[in-house]
């Protein structure tokens, strides 16, 4: 059973029987207008991360328990595993692309820093995602408050402590309107 | 010393491309071509492979290539054997490894059996589901002690039995001193630890390109060069024909540097062999079978002690869960063996270990790797002699520790490293008295134990000590170019330590460069490709000496240029803000780009003996590791409708030597306690008789949330280490490693009035309930923690 191998897909054109439909959708990503067209069954997830190429937009579970992949649907969070492309048709998406103004950071990315809330940063994503609602929600939230908010998503490596500081000092910050400075080091 | 940027809590250099979503991990590679991978994994624990049918699967439209064992011919090779015997007296030691994809029999549920490649992950999943493949069930060995039962099956058909190791180490003689002996404290212990569950799942991206004749792989590995090497080597290439580079990493925690994994081996053959880039990324239900685990030691150990709570001598005998396969060799039980003995005066010990295979996940270091299970050995031993002998916790632990002038302390025993184990420094009771004093002992202890009628309070404090910064050795290049910009590389991988910080600290320190202003790049063998990898809380130690090592030779020539430059002697200048200047004279200066430069002549010569450019390659290998020490405490609440625990305050003092960078510290500490409080009260990989994983997703294996894992509060004591110039210890482990027994105690403590003893971690609710409930089930079944 040596070699069990056909040619290359995208040689084969067009791709024969395939069962799934294919569907067109439009979505507003980060202010723009993206189109793609979509099996049914593609997770929003994959969708931004390898049909729009926004990788930033993390996959820890796909079942919907570790909060990496939270993104913005019509301003509220969501786990893009757990939404269908389809399903963000017509719709208004921010990913973590979409936080920061230019070079300036948003405040809760600078407080993240300040406070060193994220270590390898693949769950930061999906925290910036689930928190900057929170906080337009709640712009003075007590420890307490940060906590059950941010319950819903996992983070390996800073055992929470710093990521609920950096909460916290974002509220602060934007309670105060300190107009945000650039606080990116050596890579920015 | 005063210090510029070393030794202060600066802000990291790599977040802005971790928050801004910038940062590249394995999984954002796209290349052009480019297609997915999916396996088609064991569904059984134990069996035969009768038939695979891949027929079905190639027929699918978007599949390209579907491969069995057969399709890899002589490819087809066990995993190189890691570490070989430690070089210990009669020990016994039956390494088997695993292969790419099972051949004749599978061992553990998850083995990968065949590989699909198609246009879509979704297609080649797809397709791996319509492989057919016939296994005739043999019986799953599940229970470590029933493993070498004659009747058992046996897991490699050419071995005698499972035994996989058999390890004696002693110092002294214990059993002349167990006649003396005031008490004999003997218990049976079972002690489990969980899975890394890193939050990043593994992957890989091989890309073969057949002009250039280089082949090129992003993996989630924490030792890139080990996997070029051994790639080369499998694959017939030259060493400089492969790049790995290890990119942003999302965790490691120890399973990521295992190596090789069968998808690490298969990919870059696939990518030869079909002339496009392929990729696969591991999904969570994977992750919870094919990444390797660390489980369960269960100890049968005694521990003598005189009428003052001296210790006069330990035995122990444990048997370890190998799972089924080795490549490790023996580093979690040689951990576990030689942490037990902790921070201790211990002149007599006695520790017996066997490893059996069972039909699980492979088990290789996972942070702490094997010293959880030693230190709860150990601290429960002394808390049971400390409550016969009527000592409170504290002063048994005071009047055992080694005295800070017993140091280099040599245990006569051989550690992971096959180095002696030797205590480098330490200095234990001043983190003993901080952390009584953090958590307000003296004062909790008067107090009753009944807050509200169904509610129990307890504390308790813990000690331990982590052997650190092995070697072998690690290297750092360090340039400075004529832009300004100063470049630091090193072989070492990084998971989110924060060595593009801390390690432009070490450099900038030496050369008067603001960190912010230094590019450290890890984990790409094609800018660096000696060193060994990120493991046993190594990379600060050794690599950070090795950056300060790189750093003083490119000093020293600045020094040299710049003192003829600006006709001064090098005594009288100092680098500063990124210029070298006579000290105090501000305007007799030179920029250090500019120097960089002119080191770097477009005419002339270089003369004889020199080098151009500032730059420098410099390594460093430790003699042997440095050991790092700690007390944990704290203070919990048992509620006894829910048998919930919650943990009310929790102090550490820790003692890793000279700190680099005190706030990435404080995180490593903190993300380490938040990893032994799921492994003592929320994480058990739990399995069925039959080998079948119980619990494989996030619903089911609980990882802490932020509302489980409380604030720390922290203080060190610094004892530097000897053994490098820096003066630093390791930190990684540290956090994790006494959380268990720390959590039995306080727990303990909590329900005194109950008369419980707890031997064992994990607890959960239900497991409280059922110890509570049934006094006789002290560890009776090893399955029994759900
Ligand atoms: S990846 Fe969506 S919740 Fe984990
Ligand atoms: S920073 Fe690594 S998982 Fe949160």
């Amino acid at each position: 059973m040596d070699t069990m191998t056909r040619e290359h897909p995208s040689s084969q054109q067009p791709e024969q029987g395939t069962s799934s439909r294919q569907i067109p959708i439009t979505v507003t990503v980060n202010g723009q207008k993206r189109h793609g067209v979509v099996e049914p069954r593609l997770l929003l997830s994959d969708f931004l991360r390898h049909d729009l190429g926004l990788t930033g937009t993390h996959v820890g579970c796909e079942h919907g328990v570790c909060g990496a992949c939270t993104v913005l649907m019509d301003g509220d969070s969501v786990r893009s595993c757990l939404v269908l492309a389809v399903q963000a048709h017509e719709r208004e998406l921010v990913t973590v692309e979409g936080l920061a103004s230019g070079d300036t950071l948003h405040p809760l990315q600078q407080a993240l820093r300040e406070s060193h809330g994220l270590q390898c940063g693949f769950c930061t994503p999906g925290i910036l995602m689930s928190m900057v609602p929170f906080l337009e929600e709640n712009p003075n939230p007590t420890e307490e408050e940060i906590r059950i908010a941010l319950s819903g998503n996992l983070c390996r490596c800073t055992g929470y402590q710093k990521i609920v500081e950096g909460v916290a000092l974002a509220a602060e910050m934007m309670a105060e309107g300190s107009s945000p400075e650039d606080v990116g080091g050596a890579e920015s | 010393m005063e210090t510029r940027y070393f030794g202060k809590p600066l802000k990291r250099n790599e977040d802005h491309r971790l928050l801004t979503g910038k940062a590249l991990f394995v999984d954002d590679v796209t290349l052009p071509g480019m297609l997915h991978v999916a396996f088609k994994r064991s569904d059984f624990a134990h069996g035969r492979i009768l038939e695979i049918d891949v027929q079905a699967a190639l027929e699918r439209p978007g599949v390209v290539a579907v491969y069995t064992a057969e399709d890899l011919g002589d490819y087809h090779q066990p995993g190189p054997l890691l570490l070989p015997a430690p070089p210990i007296e009669g020990a016994v030691f039956h390494p088997r490894m695993q292969v790419p994809l099972a051949k004749d029999k599978v061992r553990h549920v998850g083995e990968p059996i065949a590989v699909v490649v198609a246009r879509s992950r979704y297609i080649a999943e797809d397709a791996a589901e319509e492989i057919f493949v016939d296994i005739e069930p043999l019986d799953a060995v599940v229970d470590l002690e029933g493993a070498l039962d004659p009747d058992t099956p046996k897991i490699h058909d050419d071995l005698e039995s499972n035994l996989a190791a058999h390890v004696v180490q002693s110092k002294g003689d214990f059993d002349s001193v167990v006649d003396k002996a005031h008490r004999v404290v003997r218990r049976r212990f079972f002690y489990d630890h969980g899975i890394a569950a890193a939050m990043e799942n593994r992957g890989i991206v091989a890309s073969w390109d057949a002009r250039d004749q280089q082949l090129e792989i992003w993996d989630t590995t924490q030792a890139p060069i080990a996997i070029r090497n051994g790639l080369a080597g499998m694959l017939g290439l030259a060493e400089s024909q492969v790049r790995v580079v290890a990119p942003f990493i999302g965790g490691g925690f120890g399973p990521k540097i295992m190596m090789f994994y069968p998808e690490e081996v298969l990919l870059p053959w696939i990518s030869m062999r079909l002339g496009w880039p392929v990729k696969w990324i591991e999904d969570r239900a994977e992750n919870f079978v094919a990444t390797t685990h660390e489980r369960a030691q269960i100890h049968e150990a005694a521990l003598a002690v005189d009428e003052n709570g001296k210790i006069l001598g330990v035995e122990d005998t444990f048997i370890h869960d190998a799972g089924a396969y080795n490549p490790y060799g023996l580093t979690v039980p040689i951990n576990s063996q030689c942490t037990l003995l902790g921070p201790y005066d211990v002149p007599n010990y006695r520790s017996e270990f066997t490893v059996v295979y069972t039909n699980k996940t492979l088990v290789t270091p996972y942070r702490g790797a094997g010293r959880q299970h030693g230190v709860f050995v150990m601290e429960r031993l002394l808390d049971l002699a400390a409550k016969e002998l009527g000592l409170d916790v504290v002063e048994i632990r005071r009047r055992n520790f080694l005295p800070p002038d017993a140091f280099p302390h040599d245990h006569g025993l051989i550690y992971q490293d096959f180095s002696s184990l030797v205590y480098d420094s330490g200095n234990y009771e001043p983190a003993l008295d901080k952390a009584v004093k953090l958590i307000d002992f003296a004062g909790f202890e008067s107090g009753s134990s009944e807050i509200e009628p169904h509610k129990r309070r307890g504390i308790g404090i813990v000690c331990y000590v982590e052997g650190t910064g092995i070697g072998p050795y690690e290297g750092a290049k360090v340039t400075v170019e004529p832009s300004g910009t100063v470049s630091v590389v090193t072989g070492v991988g990084t998971q989110g330590q924060g060595h593009f910080t801390s390690f432009a600290q070490v450099v900038g320190e030496q050369i008067g460069v603001d960190p912010t202003k230094i590019r450290v790049v890890t984990g790409d063998t094609r800018l660096f490709h000696w060193g060994a990898g990120t493991f046993a809380s190594r990379g600060a130690v050794v690599a950070g000496n090795a950056c300060h090592a790189a750093a003083l030779d490119v000093r020293k020539k600045i020094l040299k240029m710049a003192g003829e430059l600006l006709e001064a002697p090098e005594e009288d200048l100092e680098l500063v803000d990124g210029k070298a200047q006579v000290k105090g004279v501000p305007a007799k200066a030179i920029e250090l780009g500019e120097l960089a430069s002119l080191a770097n002549p477009m005419r002339g010569a270089v003369e004889p003996g020199t080098e151009p450019g500032l730059e420098a390659t410099t390594y460093f290998g430790p003699k042997h590791g440095s050991t790092a020490s700690g007390v944990h405490a704290m203070e919990v609440e048992v509620d006894l409708e829910t048998y919930d625990v919650k943990i009310l305050r929790y102090v550490v003092v820790h003692d890793c030597g000279t700190v680099i960078n005190p706030l990435i510290l404080e995180g490593q500490i903190q993300g380490g306690v938040a990893q032994g409080i799921g492994n003592a009260f929320y994480e058990q990989i739990l399995y069925g008789d039959d080998g079948q994983l119980l619990n494989g997703s996030f619903m089911d294996y609980l990882l802490p949330t932020s509302m489980d894992v409380p604030n720390v509060v922290g203080d060190h004591v610094e004892t530097p280490s000897p053994l490098n110039p820096l003066g630093i210890k390791g930190a990684g482990e540290a956090g994790a490693i006494p959380v268990g027994a720390l959590f039995a105690q306080a727990v303990e403590h909590a329900l005194r009035d109950e008369g419980l003893e707890i031997l064992e971690i994990p607890l959960s609710p239900n497991r409280l309930f059922e110890l509570l409930h049934d006094r006789e089930g002290i560890a009776s079944t090893e399955e029994s923690g759900s």
